[in-house]
């Protein structure tokens, strides 16, 4: 059973794509690619397992919801340099 | 009815992949592989310490793709106390990203066709029956057609999932783990050193495997049940920080080994599961890089067997064949690391000090597993079967 409230968050550019979330997640609720990882949200019941599965605290629970949190990395750290 | 375009998609291609599609391509079958990533081998995600038995009996040793040959443990126990057992046959520190790529060519050698960068993402059907799979080839979506299946998709797999079978490992099994490759460091060239209490690992260990002189993979693994008060970068961490401060880090990842009992079904109509996907490591080790590959190995032969008989029933033996070689035995290493994930601190420290008792040519791993059980009397019945055997 799926909830409509996300509350778990993947926090942008912090994961090294390893797995280990999504060997305990028992919904199958999340995608993992290469270089690319995400919450599937219509399957994602907030059990929090992967919270505790990832090694390198990547993944935050937020029981007000996520809807307000950053899903990408800022395109550049620093102001682009500009010549004269 | 359309064409098969392959006999067997192995999906993933590390050491169980490669290894299922080497035998099943040796087999006479028609064989495609598919990973993900864009290289085969890379990143590695591993201590790299495997048994010169172990290896040996799918390719010949060779320097390129070892880092270190070892031929002792130490066992550290909290109160730093330590012991040196020999290590029977002795065993090698891998270089995973040339010894996955290796065993890759081995496939390609045995006729298997290899693609990366290429993810499967769903499995293909038809009246409700696996055809192939649907994959993302660099960014082009495409459906391969084949009679089986074989899912050796590592932690992270899922292919099971869609074939109906349920590979969630319980989190008390997960162990979630952290390492770095640390350089410029002491290391004893041929001792794995594992550590072992609560404030290093609670109910793991962590380890520290040579690759040569002055470097070796630290590492360590915790349950995720115990990784809830404190992850495993954090111990990590501090381990690295008292120990080695000034060390450099040529690798820093994260990773997961599902150190449970063999997966309650690892066959699924034409979908058979390897490795890691199908939780075919030894569970008080962690290490799956052997068992995975003779799990990739049986798979390999019976698809192949069942492609040349025209049979798919016959993929059931897979799951026969694995538990009498290997599963069994994973049932009884399960229970003996129930029984040692529980012992507290003092413990291991006892442990350690009666084996130390022994004469040094005395303190084997037996010998160690001996004086453990006078600390837990419950699991002499589990390891006489492991040394029975
Ligand atoms: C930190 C750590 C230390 C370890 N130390 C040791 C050790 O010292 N000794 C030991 O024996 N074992 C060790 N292990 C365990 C060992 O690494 C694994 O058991 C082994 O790699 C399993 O092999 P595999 O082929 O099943 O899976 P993997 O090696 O994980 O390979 C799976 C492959 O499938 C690919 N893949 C996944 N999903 C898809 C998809 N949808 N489409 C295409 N490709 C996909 C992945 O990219 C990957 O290449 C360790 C594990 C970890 C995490
Ligand atoms: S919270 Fe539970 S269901 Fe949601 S992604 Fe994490 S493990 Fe899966
Ligand atoms: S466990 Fe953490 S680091 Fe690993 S893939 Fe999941 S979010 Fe990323």
């Amino acid at each position: 059973m799926s909830q409509s409230h996300l509350m778990i968050h993947i926090v942008p550019g912090k994961c090294d794509y390893c797995g280990c979330c999504v060997g305990v997640c028992p919904e199958d609720a999340i995608e993992l690619m290469e270089s690319k990882i995400a919450i599937i949200e219509e399957r994602c019941t907030n059990c929090r397992k992967c919270v505790w599965a990832c090694p390198w605290e990547v993944i935050e629970f937020h029981r007000e919801g996520v809807t307000e949190l950053p899903k990408h990395t800022p395109q550049m750290l620093n102001e682009p340099v500009k010549f004269q | 009815m359309k064409k098969f375009d392959y006999d067997v998609i192995v999906v993933g291609a590390g050491p169980a992949g490669s290894t299922a599609a080497r035998y099943a391509a040796a087999g006479g079958a028609k064989v495609l592989m598919l990973e993900k990533d864009r290289d085969v081998g890379y990143p590695v995600r591993c201590g790299e310490a495997v048994s010169h038995e172990g290896v040996s009996q799918f390719i010949t040793p060779d320097p390129k793709w070892i880092a270190s040959t070892v031929t002792k443990f130490r066992l550290v126990a909290p109160n730093g106390n330590s012991v040196i057992p020999n290590l029977d046959g002795g065993g090698y520190v891998l270089e995973r990203r040339i010894f996955d790529y290796e065993l890759a060519k081995i496939a390609a050698d045995a006729g298997a066709e290899v693609i990366t960068k290429a993810y499967v993402y769903d499995l293909l059907r038809e009246n409700d029956a696996v055809v192939g799979v649907k994959v993302l080839i660099k960014d082009q979506k495409t459906e391969i057609r084949a009679k089986v299946v074989i899912a050796a998709d590592g932690v992270e797999s899922r292919v099971g999932k869609w074939a109906g079978m349920d590979t969630t490992c319980h989190i008390k099994d997960m162990e979630s783990c952290a390492q770095m490759t640390l350089s410029g460091i002491d290391v004893e060239e041929d001792v794995l050193d594992f550590y072992f209490g609560d404030s290093i690992s609670p109910g793991g260990y962590l380890w520290v495997f040579p690759k040569g002189k002055s470097t070796a993979n630290v590492g360590l693994g915790l349950s995720v049940d115990a990784a809830k008060k404190k992850s495993a970068i954090r111990f990590l961490h501090e381990f690295v920080e008292r120990k080695y401060p000034k060390a450099a880090m040529l690798t820093h990842i994260a990773g997961g080994v599902p150190c449970a009992k063999t997966n309650p079904e690892i066959v699924k109509g034409n979908v058979i599961l390897v490795g890691d996907a199908a939780h075919q490591v030894n569970p008080v080790s962690g290490g799956g890089i052997i068992s995975g590959m003779i799990g990739g190995m049986i798979g390999g032969q019976v698809a192949a067997e069942a492609i040349q008989s025209g049979e798919l029933k016959f993929l059931c033996e897979y799951e026969k064949r694995w538990h009498k070689r290997l599963g069994w035995r994973h049932d009884v290493f399960y229970n003996i690391k129930n029984a040692i994930s529980r012992f507290d601190d003092s413990t291991l420290n006892n442990i350690c000090d009666s084996a130390l008792e022994l004469p040094v040519e005395k303190r084997t791993l037996g010998a160690i597993f001996r004086a453990a059980l006078w600390n837990q009397p419950s699991m002499i019945i589990d390891v006489a079967k492991v040394f029975v055997s």
